[in-house]
């Protein structure tokens, strides 16, 4: 007699075979018959969250931390629909995410029943690709397909829907019997090794340039190839900058290293792209942020553009060599071409880039009232917690001085929401990354407004040990909505104060909610800091406990801003190191770089 | 703006032809026509798909389509090298006075009558836009009741079909 399996089980069944080993959910109505066996699963650890938004972003954090597949689970209709979110963010972002949604019996679909959402509908213009699965014997080569999809190519977000009557009706088709499943994808074939003509174009065009950048993103860091980027950046001696998704993907601490670009880069890393005579752009995708105004980004520069998204290529800057492939294979074979070619002679343009880097550091100031700098909460975090440390941020400020201000030396240290900006992120991924790695640091750089989206997930963390620690770096308000306030909007701010400062000079309302208290009765420690002199004794005494999530409020000067800044739409050549202040280029010694 | 037909081969799925749809709105491209329908594998649909759009613009969209997992393989139509048709089904007031005029139009056209009333005809036509265009300036002012369009479909001139290789590709994953 054949052995049968309902659909969820052979869900279950399919999550072990393809390795997965978490799974962030919520159940539900419609995907309960899944949790189930879930239950009875001695490989697949199920996490309890409090919020779906929550598990979406805890499988980004869990994905970016490990490289490997994130998965989060949730019910039909609100469950799905609340997992949108973080579903658009790793989207953008290029996270490797499946998320299994619970969905009404078929026979019900399309009448508006109780529970109901068209979540693939509503998530094909967010999803790498999404699945109505339509019978229980297509869920294993279904999961198979989705895992392949999600981690391979440009990585991304695959959803898969199973309608309540396929969960439980039963098959004869048993996942571990016939793992792997032949996968159905004959429109999916993604390019990863490069064209060796175009590579040695590359080659050329790298070894008579004068003044080069390699202008770094995430997708360096999604191929996976940290060390293949080092060893070219050495070879060939040309200064490196890092987006905001690929920090850490070179070490800031190396002397090639100039920094993050963008709106809000360093002077050194923003100039250096605008002066370069050749820009080796690998896996980034000349995003706003990064360019400004697009016209004026880079004038004199040619382009070599390597992405495994053919997409991408050509979309915002015309390439001069463009590059399809993965990154790692681009990096490798770009070293062996360039083992024929000469070194740039960079001699010139080196003396110019350090000249900026003396000139424009980046700094800030202490405020003169002796309130703490929210700068120097970060600075200190980065430094005494160590270079093995994982951040991950939400977004604004926060985002841009933890980004700006840690020192980040390895990959997969730096977790945030670059593309969506997607406020909460912070929380749920910090949790993610720490059950992927659970030997590591994990702080979650937070502001308190972003802390006030998801800080529910503490709950999660006290109760399934996981033992996260997060810096609120609480200056009262949405910052950086403030700041444009103050910049752009004749300080009038409007709706940006939050109220959680010890005592807001408008309302006189005193820490609402007071965080320690928040963090208490979320089964935390909670600890309070606003003197810079007792910064490093926090940070110590957080990093002391293991046993359980920590929250610190770091109670920071409300008037910080984040410096330097590319105002939205302007030309990266309108920097300001500070409020109207403009860098002073004057590098007419040098002959090498006159332009 | 030039008017260029893509022929889209997908994978003969629930759901293919809102993805393809959705990703020309949602990039902001307008599309002036589309026809969709099985080829000789029955595994695999193809559309027809016009869009009026520059150049630059036409080859990210393209390279978007390509990302689509059920969009197996796309290629121009060049109207140099391509058989583009439309069909048009007209219905066309009549009476006694005009109703030989209007049957001298269809012959002119090599169109025909397929439906026949007192006071109406409905007229079949194929061919490329601009003989339909030339054919509905001619029954206008007769008044044109009601007018129905296919969508353009095209097919490359000669012996190469752009079906075979990704075909194989089906056939192999089946």
């Amino acid at each position: 007699m054949t052995r049968e399996i309902t659909g969820a089980q052979s869900l279950v069944h399919s999550l072990e075979a393809v390795g997965a080993d978490v799974v962030f959910g919520i159940p539900g109505g419609a995907i309960l018959p899944a949790y189930d066996p879930l239950f009875d699963s001695t490989r697949v650890r199920h996490i309890l969250v409090r919020h779906e938004q929550g598990a979406g972003h805890a499988a980004e954090g869990y994905a970016q931390a490990t490289g490997r597949v994130g998965v989060c689970m949730a019910t039909s209709g609100p469950g799905a629909t609340n997992l949108v979110t973080p579903i658009a963010d790793a989207y953008m972002d290029s996270v490797p995410m499946v998320a299994i949604t619970g969905q009404v019996p078929s026979a019900s679909i399309g009448t508006d029943a109780f529970q109901e959402a068209d979540i693939c509908g509503i998530t094909l213009p967010i999803t790498k690709h999404n699945f109505l699965v339509q019978s229980v014997d297509d869920i294993p080569r279904t999961i198979a397909e989705a895992f392949h999809l999600a981690s391979t190519g440009r990585p991304g977000p695959v959803l898969v829907d199973l309608p309540k009557d396929i969960l439980q009706s039963v098959t004869s088709v048993l996942p571990h019997e016939i793992w792997p499943p032949t996968l159905d994808l004959p429109g999916y074939r993604p390019i990863i090794r490069p064209h060796s003509k175009q590579v040695r174009e590359a080659a050329k065009l790298i070894s008579a340039s004068r003044r080069p950048v390699l202008y770094i993103g995430g997708g360096v860091l999604r191929a996976r190839a940290a060390a293949e980027l080092r060893t070219l950046a050495e070879l060939t001696g040309i200064p490196v900058v890092t987006t905001l998704m690929a920090r850490g993907a070179f070490p800031d601490s190396h002397p090639q290293h100039l920094g993050m670009p963008g709106m809000h880069g360093s002077v050194a890393a923003v100039t250096a792209l605008q002066k370069a005579d050749l820009l080796i752009t690998l896996g980034a995708r000349f995003d706003d942020r990064v360019t400004g105004r697009l016209a004026s980004f880079a004038p004199h520069a040619a382009i070599i553009h390597a992405d495994i998204d053919p997409a991408e290529i050509g979309k915002n800057r015309t390439a001069d060599v463009p590059i399809v492939g993965d990154c790692r294979e681009v990096i490798s074979e770009l070293i062996a071409a360039l083992a024929a070619e000469p070194r740039p002679d960079l001699e010139g343009w080196w003396r110019t880039l350090d000249g900026w880097r003396r000139t424009y550091p980046l700094g800030y100031e202490s405020p003169a009232d002796g309130s703490l700098a929210p700068q120097h909460v970060i600075e200190r975090l980065g430094r005494i917690s160590g270079p093995e440390t994982i951040f991950a941020a939400g977004v604004g400020q926060h985002q841009m001085w933890a980004a700006q201000f840690i020192s980040y030396e390895n990959p997969y240290t730096w977790l945030n929401s670059g593309g969506a900006g997607t406020m909460g992120f912070a929380v749920p991924a910090a949790m993610g990354a720490k059950v992927g790695r659970p030997d590591a640091t994990v702080w979650a750089i937070d502001g308190d407004g972003c802390f006030q989206m998801t800080n529910q997930e503490l709950a999660t963390c006290a109760l399934e040990g996981i033992p996260i620690k997060v810096a609120i770096i609480n200056n009262g308000s949405l910052g950086m909505v403030r700041q444009w306030q103050t910049l752009f909007y004749d300080k009038r701010y409007s709706n940006t104060e939050l109220g959680t400062h010890p005592g807001s000079p408008r309302t006189g309302v005193k820490r609402v909610p007071d965080f320690v208290r928040l963090a208490e009765a979320l089964g935390c420690v909670g600890l309070r800091c606003d003197s810079a002199a007792e910064v490093d004794a926090t940070i110590e005494k957080a990093m002391a406990i293991d046993d359980a999530p920590v929250v610190v409020d770091f109670v920071v000067h409300p008037d910080a801003m984040v410096w330097p800044m590319v105002a939205a739409g302007a030309s990266n050549d309108d920097i300001r190191v500070a409020r109207d202040l403009a860098p002073d280029f004057d590098y007419s010694g040098d002959v090498e770089v006159n332009l | 703006m030039t008017r260029h037909t893509l022929s889209v081969l997908v994978e003969n799925k629930p759901g293919v032809l809102a993805r393809v749809s959705g990703l020309f709105s949602r990039r902001g491209f307008n599309i002036e026509s589309l026809a969709v329908g099985p080829t000789e594998h029955p595994d695999v649909s193809r559309m027809t798909i016009v869009v009026a759009v520059e150049d630059l613009p036409l080859e990210q969209v393209t390279k978007q389509l390509n990302k689509l997992v059920n969009v197996l393989k796309i290629v121009e139509m060049d109207t140099s090298v391509s058989v583009q048709r439309e069909l048009m089904l007209i219905k066309v007031r009549v009476d006694p006075s005009v109703r030989s005029q209007v049957l001298e139009t269809v012959t002119l056209f090599r169109a025909k009558v397929v439906d026949v009333a007192p006071d109406a005809v409905t007229i079949e036509a194929t061919g490329t836009r601009d003989k339909l265009d030339a054919l509905i300036r001619m029954l206008e002012p007769f008044g044109i009741r009601e007018l129905v369009q296919s969508g353009m479909v095209a097919l490359g001139r000669g012996a190469r079909s752009i079906t075979d290789r990704s075909l194989r590709a089906v056939d192999r994953s089946a």
